[in-house]
């Protein structure tokens, strides 16, 4: 479909707004005419009749009334075609306005937390209730209202990070977001090779495995995986490389969920949020997750 | 005096399935409704989940039911007021088993997941093809009729009529125009906003015409005929069709303000939106005010009270419809429950209770039988209004609470309600508009009971075509 730049349209609609609103004051007008209560002579089905009263008068008000509100409404909100209205409103411009005046009357507050470090805000309590706010506003939705996680989403209460847990860290993480990649190993090790592996990886937390199969994982492993995850699966957070020996799972941590993780990959997606909510609130929300892991 | 009877079959085969899809659609909705206080009822089985059965509740009551109850009685008005056999019988029984069809093809795909994804025209291009098949045939049957009535002057009810099912032709043949990539699934003729807005000229003119005209057109017959008085003003009538059915093909951009819809558009959908409150309620004034010298007989008679309820009723959605249209509501009330509440009290209020008074009045005759219980009318007519109320005061509270919920903001410009807090806050009023529903449904099921004691074997009813009045 063409999108209608001609000015010929604006034109078109002009006419027929305009002729509609006139259109219905004369219908009303034509018909405005002395009725009466004695039947039409018409009738229909043996006993169906019409009496015909004159247009109740509120009525007819009320109808006038909605022809001129169109007429002035027409004239100072943008309705016919290119013209503007005279109040020049927008939709854009009205919620432009509303967040200038929001962002004007927070300034100062966001400036004073902006000013404090976050290791201090997080022991404010004003401001953790905003950060608070916040984070079930634009957080919650992946990471829970109880900041939990869930799979696939990092529990921010637990100590354990990805990405390191000090302010800084978790500030840089939401300013500018982090892109996890478990590459998939399948076409590498197969899923004999996964099987190894998993095996090798339940024996570092200290849970149930086969020890033959554990030790041709460690072989696998420590070619592989170490560079990433480390010698003892310590995990590496400037990679975002899980730790592998604390029995805390992203994505389960089953042995078939841990073979899948390496034999299909995973990718983790957590968005920068720095242009979204600007740096201020960032670091507000950031003392907030903050004081979750402080408890 | 003619000797030539009405055709009445086709009349009596959608008068009993309107009243067996509105069991089967309203059941839906309650379990839906049950669904959104109550989430473990959607059985983690991906065919009963409320997004699969939203749309085949909402299909059932309006097309199946709401659809049916038009067929029917627009069959039946237009022989008796045009004093002629229904034109091409053949036909007119092919819309019939047509449109079962379709809505048994809707009661398949829908829950299987197959949408076009638009609003109220959920059915993809293979069953929209069906639609219009039928519908075509339907204008035929009716217009044929009219075309060969033995009567000069058009009754009233017949320009609802005929304007409902030739502006739902163009509404259909247009918004579902779609390009498809196999036997279950096409792609909008229409892009991005242009889309959104063919889609909501369609939806709100689904409202304006399939839920209002056509329903008008049966308030136009079965009000003067139950009350057994003249209608009230010739000239309200003329001057309130046109005016309505000119309007609402405006309305429709109230579905989208604060989009990115042009605001000059969104301006148009408001302006003309609260000029229809006028036209809206000429239809209301005429239908009541023809009650004008027999209020008494509302006392005694529960069929007419469904009659003027529903018109109640309309004329009150109809006064809340224009009122949410205009922008700073609407700011408030979309997309939260308000506006299922509104929609309801229309469909409900209005469409269900309008329809039900009118198959009292209609399926008796047919079948040559008086009803077997005026008391369980009087029953039904209770329940019908203690569930609409119910249903349509729960929204209210739900709906204006979820709008302020979520446009409340702190002072540090943070928003003092989390969305999941405003859904906690619902559940109270999800319990009673499922209690609503399920009160008149309850309605709907002493009904078919009442209907059954009716018509068992009975013999369906002949009537002589009367000669025209010698006014004519």
């Amino acid at each position: 479909m063409s999108d209608f730049v001609s000015s010929f349209w604006s034109y078109l609609i002009i006419a027929i707004s305009v002729g509609g609103i006139v259109g219905l004051f004369f219908l009303l007008r034509s018909n405005n005419i002395a009725g009466s209560a004695e039947p039409t002579g018409h009738v229909w089905d043996e006993d169906l009749v019409e009496l015909n009263n004159p247009l109740p008068r509120w009525w007819l008000m009320m109808f006038d009334a909605t022809l001129v509100f169109a007429v002035v409404y027409f004239a100072v909100y943008p309705a016919l075609g290119d013209f503007k209205g005279y109040f020049g409103w927008t939709q854009v411009g009205q919620y432009e306005d509303e967040v200038k005046e929001m962002e004007a009357s927070t300034a100062p507050l966001y400036a004073k937390y902006m000013a404090t470090d976050i290791a201090v805000l997080a022991k404010d309590d004003d401001a953790i209730k905003t950060g608070g706010r916040i984070f079930q506003s634009y957080c919650a939705v992946c990471h829970g209202s109880d900041a939990g996680g869930a799979k696939g989403f990092p529990n921010l209460r637990d100590g354990d990070w990805l990405y390191g847990g000090t302010p800084a860290d978790i500030e840089t993480t939401i300013l500018h977001g982090r892109q996890g990649a478990m590459p998939p190993w399948r076409a590498a090790v197969g899923e004999e090779g996964a099987e190894n592996l998993a095996a090798y990886i339940l024996s570092m937390g200290g849970r149930k495995h086969s020890d033959g199969s554990a030790a041709a994982g460690k072989a696998t492993f420590d070619a592989m995986c170490a560079g990433c995850h480390g010698m003892n699966g310590e995990g590496n957070t400037f990679l975002g490389a899980p730790n592998l020996s604390d029995n805390i799972w992203l994505y389960g941590g089953s042995k078939r969920a841990i073979m899948a993780s390496i034999l299909d990959g995973r990718n983790g997606n957590m968005p920068a949020h720095a242009d979204f909510l600007g740096k201020e609130k960032v670091h507000v929300v950031s003392a907030y997750v903050y004081s979750l892991s402080q408890k | 005096m003619a000797t030539d009877t009405y055709e009445l079959k086709v009349v009596r085969q959608f008068a009993i399935m309107t009243v067996v899809w509105g069991i089967v659609g309203m059941l839906v909705g309650v379990l839906i409704a049950a669904q959104l206080a109550w989430p473990v009822l959607n059985f983690d089985i991906p065919w009963l989940t409320f997004g699969r059965l939203r749309p085949l509740h909402t299909n059932a009551v309006i097309f199946a039911f709401g659809g049916s109850a038009l067929f029917a009685t627009s069959y039946y008005v237009v022989q008796r007021t045009c004093h002629t056999r229904l034109f091409a019988p053949g036909l007119a029984a092919f819309t019939f088993w047509g449109w079962q069809l379709i809505i048994v093809l809707a009661a398949v795909t829908l829950p299987l997941g197959v949408t076009s994804g638009k609003e109220y025209a959920e059915l993809e291009w293979p069953i929209d093809i069906l639609i219009t098949v039928v519908w075509v045939s339907y204008a035929i049957v009716f217009f044929g009729t009219l075309a060969t009535r033995k009567v000069k002057h058009i009754y009233v009810a017949n320009w609802f009529f005929g304007g409902f099912i030739l502006t739902v032709a163009v509404l259909h043949l247009v918004n579902s125009a779609a390009m498809p990539i196999n036997l279950i699934k096409s792609y909008s003729a229409y892009a991005g906003v242009q889309d959104a807005m063919i889609q909501w000229w369609y939806g709100h003119n689904a409202v304006g015409f399939f839920l209002t005209a056509g329903f008008l057109g049966i308030m136009y017959y079965f009000v003067p005929k139950q009350a057994g008085r003249p209608v009230y003003s010739y000239r309200l009538s003329v001057v309130h069709f046109w005016a309505l059915v000119f309007t609402y093909i405006w309305a429709g951009p109230h579905h989208l303000h604060y989009t990115a819809l042009p605001d000059w558009t969104q301006s148009l959908g408001m302006v003309f939106s609260l000029v229809l409150l006028a036209p809206s309620w000429g239809g209301m004034i005429n239908g009541i005010m023809t009650l004008s010298g027999a209020w008494e007989k509302l006392r005694t008679d529960p069929v007419l009270r469904f009659l003027i309820v529903s018109v109640s009723f309309y004329g009150m959605s109809t006064f809340e419809g224009p009122m949410m249209a205009i922008k700073t509501v609407n700011a408030l009330s979309h997309y939260t429950d308000w506006t299922v509440g509104h929609v309801h009290s229309g469909a409900l209020g209005w469409v269900a209770m309008i329809s039900i008074g009118a198959m009292y009045f209609l399926i008796p005759k047919l079948f040559n039988r008086e009803l077997h219980s005026l008391k369980l009318v009087e029953v039904h007519f209770w329940l019908s209004t203690i569930g609409v109320v119910l249903y349509i005061t729960s929204m209210w509270i739900a709906g204006i609470m979820q709008g302020l919920m979520w446009r409340a903001v702190n002072d540090d410009g943070t928003l003092t309600y989390s969305f999941v807090e405003s859904v906690a806050a619902m559940h109270p009023y999800y319990v009673i508009r499922a209690l609503g529903g399920a009160i008149f449904l309850t309605g709907m099921l002493i009904m078919a009971w009442n209907i059954w004691k009716t018509v068992a074997g009975s013999k369906p009813a002949e009537m002589a075509i009367p000669a025209p009045a010698a006014a004519h």
